[in-house]
């Protein structure tokens, strides 16, 4: 893509951003499987990391790119420790439908 | 039109589709799939947005490592089937209200007449340098000469090594704490005394 051009679609990406971020926060308020929610998290973060990396190339810095590197990874501890959790919470309760999952005690 | 904007068009396209899709699919395996094809999008905005390291970086621990660890636990847990009926029936109205006004007014902040006069202007990238001396020499003469940063590997590592140390080193013990609390969490619990 050349620079010219693509200036003038800077609100335009962000606002693919914040899309994509609002499809995110639907998923995990509509949805009740606790993977599809997890999964809608995950569409939130990169729609974060997209705004992270047009933001780095408005203002032609590289330090938007290296905190995308940061959210990548803590993304993957939320997911390895979140996963754990769910094949924890069926072997408990059968099930990953979150209005089932209702009581404290296990 | 510009191939710039069709390109923008077609590629937003397919990353909005896909992302209701995920949503709405009632199947969750359907669900990681089509949410690899947002990933694989956003990678490819990536790339146009100057950051090939990142690109890559989406594609092989998003895309790829996250990903399979979805699939793998749907899988091991058998919740691909179809959801049960919510006990809620304003919930998914109510989530979809929500997600309206959410999103009016992000547009409202985005669109507004001073953020769009911010953002037509670029910054230029004339004094760009990394921090180690004469590094990357090949990447910093690539950008003097375009005016365009780029987030080549040798310069994200030459900023991830230097300005931003501290974070690293605070990430990799977080990387650490989750493995060990991953392995704690689906470990079987023994047997008394054992």
């Amino acid at each position: 893509m050349s620079s010219q051009s693509f200036i003038l679609l800077y609100p335009y990406l962000i606002g693919l951003s914040a899309v994509l971020f609002t499809l995110g926060v639907i998923g995990v308020l509509a949805r009740r499987n606790a993977l599809i929610i997890f999964m809608s998290v995950e569409l939130m973060l990169n729609a974060a990391n997209h705004a992270f990396v047009t933001f780095a190339r408005q203002l032609n810095q590289l330090d938007g790119q290296v905190f995308v590197f940061f959210v990548m990874t803590v993304a993957a501890a939320e997911v390895a420790v979140g996963l754990a959790i769910i094949v924890n919470l069926f072997r408990l309760r059968e099930t990953v439908f979150v209005d089932e999952i209702n009581l404290l005690k296990g | 039109m510009s191939p710039d904007i069709v390109l923008f068009i077609i590629l937003a396209a397919i990353a909005i589709v896909s992302a209701i899709a995920m949503i709405v699919t009632r199947n969750a395996v359907h669900s990681a799939l089509f949410l690899v094809v947002v990933m694989v999008v956003l990678a490819l905005f990536f790339l146009g947005l100057g950051g090939p390291f990142i690109a890559m970086v989406q594609i092989t621990v998003y895309a790829g490592a996250i990903m399979v660890l979805f699939l793998f636990v749907v899988m091991l847990l058998g919740a691909e089937r179809v959801g049960a009926q919510s006990g809620l029936r304003w919930q998914i109205p109510a989530a979809l209200a929500l997600g309206v006004i959410l999103l009016v007014a992000a547009g409202l902040l985005l669109f507004s007449a001073q953020a769009t006069a911010a953002a037509v202007e670029p910054q230029p990238a004339a004094s760009f340098d990394t921090v180690i001396p004469e590094a990357c020499a090949e990447d910093v003469a690539l950008i003097q000469a375009s005016g365009v940063v780029q987030g080549t590997p040798c310069l994200v590592g030459d900023s991830l090594f230097t300005s931003y140390l501290f974070p690293f080193e605070v990430v990799s013990i977080l990387l650490l704490a989750a493995m060990v609390g991953a392995v704690v969490l689906t470990r079987r619990p023994r047997e008394q005394g054992a």
